[in-house]
């Protein structure tokens, strides 16, 4: 039954997120939950929280008020806070139980919005489903509406999708930079790690973007709707940095969009060598690594939209599923978590990944092939 | 009328009980000791514990296990939104957990005991959870259910750590009772091995045992003979009580405290049930007032913040280091206990400026985190809060209890006012105290 977990942790959570797409921002984040979501997010899901302040609540939620649909004092206590801090933004996140009774958040934002002054939006969220889907509507809801008009500049370019649910340490976000300013590109904004709203309001100065996980595509999607950007999507991993650097200036070129990620790479076949994470950096290390290890089976067990992967490649979600594409494997790149699941014989290359095994994966020791 | 510092901050002298605070939104402060359910689960030996519940919902229960190195003692089933749209909860949720059961006998066999953890979706819909346990317990006949509940959005009621420590003991069999065996039920900690519980019950010839000296769901289950039970934690007292009512034992509540005669009066009451010997409360008394004056002599003025995750009587210890003479400044709580009515009315009348803070309100999120003088706190949160890192590193009692648990924070406080911690490594820890990969 693809519903249970013997042994496999689960991935972060779609509230999460969208919490942490938006910590660097300014804003506001109230999700309206009795009481675990926080914790979870900012101990599990959240490298910075300790440190460094940022604006994210819950309503606290009790039975009575969900029952009896008591909206009013989520709206006061979100007034009266804003009033108080004055954030950039509020964002509203939703969570199991306001789900099931269909509390209106837009509506619930206008009302705040126009109490407060302070834009105000709903990331959809409800608990059921993964950090890629809440992240990537948060950032997409930031592509919408802050997102200034402007004309782009040669050489110039957008991270998408950094958050630390996928790049967990500052040296991985640096490298991020650095790639760019190798390729020859200058980086206007960096969504969301290290860039305020204001830069990443200056995105369509931008004459290419970088999506470098999947929570990046929705909002490189409006970016390209709304001002024509094309993006590419690729992680700078090893030998694959090269085909990307040419694939931006390709596109840069051509206004074409490009998936080198997925399209370089020769098709899998048997799945004997397989990589389980988050499909864009999964496909890069993947690209990276097939000279030396031969093709590799991308086996996402996230909620990606099919063109993320090659025909090759598999989405399962669950641990069952995921044992099921991982059993024919004799090299397994993943997360040391996987482990229990992987076939007996198979050998395992440590890629350890936040969005799993959490504060954990710090103490793995990363395959330095994986780099 | 309450008189207010800052809206998030309450002078003694103004505050009133049990609620200090209004309710609003609340952040949450990177102090994570205290135990939650899955920590508290895991102390019946070889229980497996499943959860049933939408993913985001999962993430922290799946984690605190991994943290805790017990990935194999933990499983879930997942809920998604179709499940709710189409009413296929109960469905979903009796097939995922007999799921998880069929691959735990197919690769390290059936566990003896599986604690069950339905959550506020359920109870939501009205999902009949006895049918569930009915059809499990057809399916599984060797294995004890435990009925758990993880459904926070209920917190007007008890909340499910309380409950928990009721349904964890719901194994317990109706057995005859052992006239020298008595029990401590409720607590997430061991009592230290110097308690004046234990040195009494020693003397007076008692084995004492607790469900952390079982090594075995066997012996978990021989807790049952115990003739007493005690129970020395607030969190703890509903379980208790129900579990000395079904098995017709008696029970002693004796909290821990910081109050000389209370502690006396229980050690009276205790004493005098059991037929055992009153110890020296004069010498007792005397010992903790030179351990707190040691302390005085050292720390001088030095401004005192404490927390309530520290101790479930925070103002009780407030009062009894400003007795003797230290400077309590500032206590982190979000509301009063009951049992310390008596505590705040004397805070109000005696040390009016201490400060209550609460430790949830978002005011509090953008609070500077500094002191100008070096300061010492007991408890994470209050650590955190003053930004120090000369702080003692307790939670929920840890196992104080009596004269000697005075005596042991008086000797923690001179630890720590002398050995600086990193607080960032060892505040955002989960569950101190528990078995963890950090």
């Amino acid at each position: 039954m693809n519903r249970s977990y013997r042994i496999l942790p689960t991935y972060t959570g779609d509230v999460s997120g969208a919490c942490s797409a938006l910590f660097e921002l300014g804003g506001m984040v109230v999700i309206h939950d009795p009481s675990g979501c926080n914790s979870t997010y900012n101990t599990h899901d959240e490298t910075r929280w300790y440190d460094r302040d940022s604006l994210v609540f819950i309503t606290g939620l009790v039975e009575r008020d969900a029952i009896l649909g008591n909206d009013q004092k989520l709206v006061d206590d979100v007034v009266d806070a804003a009033l108080e801090l004055k954030p950039r933004f509020i964002a509203l996140c939703n969570s199991p139980i306001p789900f099931i009774s269909g509390t209106d958040f837009r509506a619930l934002c206008k009302i705040i919005e126009r109490k407060t002054g302070i834009p105000a939006f709903y990331v959809s969220t409800n608990g059921m489903h993964d950090y890629v889907i809440g992240a990537g509507n948060a950032f997409a809801q930031i592509a919408q509406r802050f997102v200034a008009d402007g004309a782009p500049r040669a050489r110039a370019l957008n991270i998408m999708g950094v958050t630390p649910l996928d790049f967990c340490t500052s040296g991985e976000v640096q490298a991020l930079h650095d790639f760019a300013y190798d390729a020859g590109y200058k980086v206007v904004s960096c969504w969301a790690i290290g860039s305020s709203l204001d830069d990443l309001a200056l995105s369509a100065q931008a004459s290419v973007n970088l999506v470098v996980s999947s929570t990046g595509l929705l909002a490189a999607r409006v970016l390209r709707e709304r001002f024509g950007t094309p993006y590419v999507v690729g992680t700078p991993v090893g030998t694959f940095s090269q085909v990307l650097g040419a694939a931006l200036k390709e596109a840069e070129l051509t206004g074409s969009c490009a998936w080198p990620c997925r399209d370089v790479r020769e098709p899998a076949g048997d799945g004997s060598a397989c990589i389980v994470g988050e499909p864009v950096a999964a496909g890069s290390v993947a690209a990276a690594l097939q000279r030396d290890a031969g093709p590799m089976r991308v086996v996402c067990p996230l909620e990606c939209e099919p063109e993320m992967l090659s025909n090759c490649d598999v989405r399962a979600y669950g641990e069952e599923a995921i044992e099921e594409a991982l059993a024919g494997a004799s090299l397994v790149v993943a997360d040391k978590f996987y482990e229990p699941i992987c076939p007996p014989a198979a050998r395992l290359r440590v890629w350890p990944h936040f969005a799993l095994s959490g504060r954990q994966c710090f103490a793995q020791e990363r395959d330095p092939r994986l780099s | 009328m309450l008189k207010r510092l800052g809206p998030s901050v309450v002078a003694a002298g103004d505050a009133t009980a049990p609620e200090l605070f209004a309710s609003k939104l609340e952040f949450n402060p990177p102090a994570h000791g205290t135990w939650n359910i899955v920590h508290i689960g895991m102390l019946v030996p070889e229980a497996h514990q499943i959860y049933v519940c939408a993913l985001n919902c999962m993430r922290g229960v799946v984690l605190t296990a991994a943290e805790m190195g017990a990935r194999d003692r933990f499983s879930c089933v997942i809920l998604k939104e179709e499940d709710i749209t189409k009413g296929k909860v109960e469905e979903v949720t009796l097939r995922g957990i007999s799921d998880v059961l069929h691959k735990l006998e197919a690769h390290a066999g059936l566990p003896p005991c599986v604690l069950v953890f339905p959550v506020c979706t359920h109870l939501f819909l009205g999902i009949n959870m006895a049918h569930v346990y009915r059809e499990l317990e057809a399916e599984f006949p060797d294995v004890d259910f435990v009925r758990a509940f993880m459904d926070p959005i209920s917190k007007r009621r008890l909340i499910p750590d309380q409950r928990l420590r009721k349904v964890m003991y719901d194994p317990l069999p109706a057995c005859e009772a052992d006239p020298r065996l008595v029990a401590l039920l409720g607590s997430d900690f061991a009592l230290d091995p110097d308690a004046d519980l234990r040195i009494l019950l020693a003397k007076g010839g008692y084995d004492f045992r607790s469900v952390h000296d079982c090594a075995t769901y066997d012996e978990f289950k021989g807790l049952a003979r115990a003739s007493t039970m005690l129970c020395t934690y607030p969190g703890g007292l509903f379980g208790a009580k129900k579990v000395s009512a079904r098995l017709q034992r008696r029970l002693l509540y004796v909290p821990s405290s910081f109050d000389y005669a209370e502690i006396e009066h229980h050690e009276r009451e205790l004493c005098k049930t059991l037929g055992i010997e009153l110890p020296d409360f004069e010498a007792q008394r005397a010992l903790c007032d030179e351990a707190l004056e040691r302390v005085r002599v050292v720390l001088g003025s030095a401004p005192i913040a404490l927390d309530a995750v520290a101790h479930p009587r925070p103002l009780g210890m407030a009062r009894l280091l400003l007795e003797h003479g230290l400077n309590v400044t500032e206590v982190y709580l979000d509301a009063v206990n009951p049992e310390e009515a008596d505590e705040l009315s004397w805070l109000r009348d005696h040390a009016p400026g201490v400060q209550l803070s609460s430790t949830v309100l978002p005011e509090l999120r953008v609070a500077p985190r500094v002191r100008d003088r070096k300061t010492l706190a007991i408890g994470p949160r209050a650590a955190w809060f003053c930004g120090t890192s000369y702080f003692v590193n307790i939670v929920q009692g840890a196992g104080l209890w009596g004269f000697a648990g005075i005596r042991t924070l008086a000797r923690l406080m001179l630890e720590a006012w002398e050995s600086p911690k990193d607080p960032q490594d060892i505040i955002p820890r989960k569950g101190f105290g528990c078995p963890s990969c950090f």
